[in-house]
């Protein structure tokens, strides 16, 4: 198959290119949620990405929450951005670095005002956004402005058979073309992490994710019981006939292809090393894992799935798909790329590749994905420990 | 083209995974192994369900499960040639 050159998007202001053109209402903290809620619910074409923290945090779980939102408003697929905080500082931090991007960014903070004022002060300026960017237009952007992230979910053992290796097949044809891609999933390594760490194209970059992974065992080690208590594999996992942690670790791996990676970030810590691939050290639930990787920059999401993962995220669109005839049957309305026919060798992975290329592009151009569809928008902040 | 109720990853696994909606007991089952695109038979000793796993051979307590190449886990509870393996007799060698 020849592969498309473009697709098209929407360009912003510092060079980058989105998949979707959202306005967005992002609360600083869980007590401005009512607020954000109340704009999106008066001003249409916007939407608030209400979550649950913000408030006590310090040090380093501080840093991350900082950076989860700002990267969320740098994302470009959001052409304009509304911040609300309880207090200012906070909110001009997030402001002040959203607004590096050029794009239209204002921040408003509560105290001293109260919800009512402040929803009717909000609501017009974002109507003025929403109008705004309601004009943008999609244009010809080359393929290379794609920034792909891959996570799977409710794995199964079809997934390392099929739907991980069909992405991995993506991976090894359109990194050539100059895309980023990104992979996570740290605590789902683990079993693979020798064989994933000699994937770092560097020295650097393998003892990198070396020292990321011992930290996060460590921790497990620390914190956990006899297991992971049927967190890893999960009990959708084990229905699903996967039985260790280092099964579904290389199946997980799949994902890659043949790829290497060139760094490793912190979550939701933005690439800076120019294209290709980068391992994000994040949680394996679904959700935190896509919000990290959204704040990142990455625009457009694959997920693989075996027993059926209904994720989506607000503002970086999810293609969902699966090798598993039973879920591609009873979940239909979740599953984008149905490639269980790999199973019944009536579909080699190449041909699989393809078809997830040919439904990447569509999406990228406008195509809402069965999450969209079906009004998933899973906003999770990642903790790294208990508040102040 | 044979038919395919097993697909093993590669030649040095000792398990293969179910890719019909389910094996029969005393079922004569084709394998396809994908890294040498080469065919095997094996015949179950138990109904297996789509996705689980089929031992390739007798395995011991102690012994290790190799799947994509690779140690996936250790025999807890001795399994024939024929076998479901899952929980129940694997666990892993990690935690």
């Amino acid at each position: 198959m020849q592969i498309p050159k473009s697709f098209l998007g929407f360009k912003r202001e510092n060079g980058r290119a989105g998949t979707r053109n959202h306005v967005i209402i992002l609360p600083v903290d869980d007590i401005s949620n009512a607020c954000a809620e109340a704009v999106a619910n008066n001003i249409k074409g916007t939407i608030a990405l209400p979550h649950s923290y913000g408030r006590l945090q310090f040090g380093a779980d501080l840093e991350l929450h900082f950076r989860t939102m700002i990267g969320t408003g740098r994302n470009p697929n959001v052409a304009a951005v509304i911040v609300i905080g309880i207090e200012p500082k906070w909110t001009k931090r997030i402001v002040d670095a959203i607004a590096k991007t050029g794009k239209p960014v204002e921040g408003f903070s509560i105290e001293g005002v109260g919800d009512i004022d402040t929803i009717a002060k909000v609501s017009k300026k974002a109507q003025e956004f929403s109008m705004w960017a309601s004009e943008k237009q999609r244009e010809e952007c080359p393929i290379s402005d794609l920034w792909i992230s891959v996570k799977c979910g409710e794995s199964d053992t079809t997934s390392g058979l099929a739907s991980n290796p069909t992405v991995g097949n993506l991976m090894d044809k359109l990194e050539p073309l100059g895309v980023h891609l990104c992979f996570g999933e740290t605590s789902e390594l683990t079993g693979a992490e020798t064989v994933c760490a000699k994937r770092g194209k560097t020295k650097e970059a393998q003892d990198k994710f070396m020292k990321t992974w011992s930290s996060y065992n460590d921790f497990i080690l620390k914190e956990a019981t006899n297991d992971l208590s049927e967190s890893q594999p999960t009990a959708g996992n084990i229905a699903g006939g996967l039985t260790t942690i280092e099964e579904k670790a290389f199946g997980n791996f799949q994902k890659i292809g043949s790829r290497k990676f060139i760094d490793v970030l912190e979550p939701a810590e933005e690439p800076t090393k120019g294209k290709g691939l980068y391992f994000m050290d994040t949680s394996s639930a679904a959700a935190e894992c896509v919000t990290l990787q959204a704040a990142g920059g990455f625009n457009i999401h694959l997920f693989p799935t075996g027993q059926g993962n209904i994720i989506g995220n607000p503002i970086e669109p999810v293609i969902k798909l699966t090798a598993n005839p039973l879920t591609a049957k009873t979940m239909s309305e979740h599953i984008d790329v149905d490639v269980s026919k790999i199973l019944s060798r009536e579909m080699n992975l190449d041909q699989a590749g393809d078809e997830l290329i040919k439904s990447t592009i569509k999406v990228a151009n406008g195509r809402l994905t069965c999450a969209e569809a079906l009004g998933h928008k899973e906003f999770v902040m990642t903790k790294l420990y208990r508040s102040a | 083209m044979a038919k395919t109720d097993i697909i093993i990853h590669d030649k040095k696994d000792n398990v293969g995974v179910i890719v019909i909606e389910k094996v029969s007991k005393g079922q004569d089952c084709g394998c396809w192994i994908m890294e040498d695109d080469s065919s095997s038979k094996v015949k179950s000793e138990a109904e297996i369900p789509l996705g689980h796993k089929i031992a390739l051979e007798d395995l011991k307590e102690g012994d290790t499960i190799i799947k994509y190449g690779h140690d996936i886990g250790k025999v807890i509870k001795s399994i024939k040639k024929g076998d479901h393996v899952h929980v129940h007799n694997v666990k892993t060698k990690k935690w």
